[in-house]
């Protein structure tokens, strides 16, 4: 064959070969993106927002409602109670919630002032919690905020004891889904004057958030931290600690050995405003197969009820936060859907009355609505993840706490129009037997039957 | 800083007939408005916690050892030890001092934000670690790892310091009389100036050791880790 000949000339071919454009299942275009670019730039991704990848989740369950074995509550007439006690182990002061539905922790640094504001102004609207993060204790959060949790974090960025007693609970945060067992990252883009200032360091460099605390190691020094912390606030706080779901049936016995009152667990579908990819994707089990480990644990420590659990990461519904509560959660914690709701990867922005068009500004980041994952650069082009004067004016705080109130307000209906369905007058009455799965991988994580068996994979030598 | 009138009267807990929590609940409630200018502690036994979130400017003498996080997050307060501190001793302070006569356990003054610990004795690992603000004067040696990630202040250590000293430290500067193992990744030795030796002289004064300034070399960052450096491979 002649090999400078085109082969459409070569006698011997008659018609141009076809190529398949069916790509490789192990070499997609995602692992190709990956690998070429690793080539190119010597450079992990860092990103924000949480997972791309689907994991078994609590779309995998459905609800078994009341028929004739079971009888359902009337929709529109008959009650569902929400109101949620959390801390009634130790605390002097447990937090009571109109909802089960809280704000996550998320730091100010990550998000704008503005932001924080929003977050308040809609908790307290709703009667449920929200939550500091990384950045410590903003006056517009505290003031905004009627019941507000603050994070002790290992980098104590901001961290004092006025801002201690000025909490309403207290949450040792010891890692997070989106990235258990690795420390933080905020770029230097993100880091103006105020948070820096607040964060202790210079501007404009990236703050490295540390993976442990600097004064404690393991779960017998957790439980005298966790004391002192009592001891500062003369025991009137309820003291929660988050653990990023990993080996989260020890973890949580080891919380509760350790004093807690609530204990969050968040699971890998959480999210993060940067961390690297390889976390993001590949570290940490599912917010379901976490919640069941955890629920597990407290039932054989007979604390079910006694101490609280929180699950979070990735619950986006009335219907997620449903099934949480059924599989045994006493609270859910949203913190990237509240984000979306604020107008996260919205193609507009709402600012002085009208709708500004954002399309050249995701243009700019190389990216399109819908599809960003930005938050680490500080350049939100709806002006939520950034600390630039001008973007973060994009939000602003009474529009955002009234999309993040209606967002909260629709996943409680949908949660007690659920809960009614399955016969309960109160959201904290549904249980596990109101599940079934629908796929294998969630009956066996999950440990409730697939649809239409009795079948519980691993149970019963099964 | 809160100034209160400047009270005569000396009040006695004992810790072995009174619990922490008493004690506690009066350094947090008790103070305000009295005349009390001082709190002696008896049989502190170990115990943790001990003269925690104190936000009143009282002197505090604890006659014993300390557990854990005694004084932690100390404002305004004066707590002198005559004994040996557990773990995480001034946690966290804020501002006032907290003196040990004797020894530190481990992450001694940790992410303290102000305020002066003298630590007479030795302190274990983790000495100053995540400071931000606080001054540390360690009259004796310090442990492997101190200064991880401090952002501020001043670690002063009249004796010789371990392995993987000031470790990715950001703003916080150290000053060694004696040897030190080895340094931790991004920090440097680099000369003593002015204001160096100035400084060094005006922590010995205030922790009362005599020594002669010139004896201290001065420990920072070399900044390369300012900013995220893929290149570097872990070799900083």
């Amino acid at each position: 064959m002649d090999m400078n000949k085109p082969v459409d000339e070569h006698p011997m071919v008659e018609h141009p070969r076809h190529v398949s454009l069916e790509e490789s299942w192990g070499y997609d275009r995602k692992i190709l993106d990956y690998i070429q670019n690793a080539a190119a730039h010597g450079l992990y991704e860092i990103r924000g927002l949480g997972a791309k990848r689907s994991v078994p989740h609590f779309d995998d369950l459905v609800f078994l409602a009341g028929s004739a074995s079971r009888y359902p509550l009337e929709g529109y007439r008959e009650k569902c109670h929400t109101k949620t006690v959390l801390g009634t182990r130790f605390a002097k002061k447990p937090i009571e919630l109109e909802i089960p539905i809280t704000f996550a922790g998320m730091s100010f640094g990550s998000l704008s002032a503005r932001v924080k504001e929003a977050l308040g102004r809609a908790a307290t609207e709703l009667g449920t919690s929200t939550t500091t993060g990384d950045g410590g204790m903003t006056s517009e959060e505290r003031q905004s905020s009627k019941t507000l949790v603050y994070q002790c974090l290992p980098s104590r960025y901001g961290f004092n004891p006025d801002d201690l007693r000025r909490a309403d609970a207290i949450e040792v945060v010891i890692g997070q889904g989106a990235k258990p067992g690795g420390g933080g990252m905020l770029l230097g883009q993100k880091i103006n004057p105020r948070v820096a200032s607040m964060r202790t360091l210079p501007e404009g460099i990236d703050q490295r958030s540390a993976c442990r605390h600097p004064d404690w190691t393991g779960p017998d020094d957790l439980a005298i931290k966790i004391e002192e912390l009592r001891e500062i606030t003369d025991w009137e706080k309820p003291i929660y600690v988050k653990v990023g779901a990993t080996r989260t049936y020890n973890d949580v016995k080891l919380a509760v050995h350790s004093g807690a009152d609530v204990i969050v667990v968040d699971g890998m579908q959480g999210g993060t405003a940067a961390t690297q990819t390889v976390f993001i994707e590949h570290v940490g089990i599912p917010t379901l197969a976490a919640l069941r480990q955890a629920v597990e644990a407290l039932e054989e420590m007979d604390m079910r009820g006694k101490v609280q659990l929180i699950i979070s990461g990735g619950i986006r519904t009335g219907a997620d936060v449903a099934k949480a509560l059924a599989m045994g959660a006493d609270a859910v914690s949203i913190g990237q859907g509240t984000l979306m709701a604020l107008g996260c990867n919205n193609d507009t922005y709402f600012q002085n009355g009208h709708h500004w068009d954002a399309s050249a500004d995701y243009a700019a980041l190389n990216t399109k609505a819908g599809f960003c994952h930005h938050c680490h650069t500080g350049k939100c082009p709806v002006g939520i993840t950034t600390q630039d004067e001008k973007l973060e004016l994009r939000l602003e705080p009474e529009v955002g706490a009234r999309h993040l109130k209606n967002y909260f307000k629709t996943m409680n209906m949908e949660l007690t129009t659920v809960a009614r369905a399955c016969g309960k007058s109160n959201v904290h009455h549904l249980e596990r037997e109101d599940l079934v799965a629908l796929t294998i991988e969630a009956a066996a994580m999950a440990k409730v039957p697939l649809a239409g068996t009795q079948w519980i994979p691993g149970v019963n030598g099964f | 800083m809160q100034h209160q009138p400047v009270g005569t009267e000396v009040k006695e807990f004992d810790l072995e007939r009174q619990s922490v929590r008493d004690l506690n609940q009066f350094l947090h409630h008790g103070l305000e408005g009295s005349a009390i200018r001082s709190i002696e502690i008896a049989n502190p036994g170990g115990r943790h916690a001990i003269a925690a979130g104190v936000n009143h400017p009282v002197d505090i003498e604890v006659r014993g050892h300390g557990g854990y996080y005694l004084a932690g997050m100390n404002k305004h307060a004066n707590v002198t030890v005559y004994g040996n501190v557990g773990w995480g001793v001034a946690e966290n302070m804020m501002s006032g001092s907290v003196r040990v006569k004797g020894f530190a356990s481990e992450s001694a003054g940790a992410s303290g934000h102000g305020g002066t610990l003298i630590i007479e004795g030795d302190a274990s690992l983790r000495c100053g670690i995540s400071m931000k603000g606080i001054d540390i004067v360690v009259g004796g040696d310090i442990g492997n790892y101190s200064a991880f990630m401090a952002q501020a202040g001043h670690l002063l250590v009249c004796g010789d310091a371990g392995h993987a000293l000031g470790d990715s430290i950001y703003e916080a500067v150290i000053y060694v009389r004696g040897r030190i193992k080895s340094l931790g990744a991004d920090a440097r030795e680099e000369a003593m100036t002015d204001a160096d030796y100035a400084k060094v002289a005006q922590l010995l004064g205030k922790a009362g050791f005599d020594h002669n300034p010139r004896e201290f070399k001065r420990v920072a960052s070399a900044r390369q880790l300012y900013h995220w450096n893929a290149d570097a491979n872990q070799e900083y």
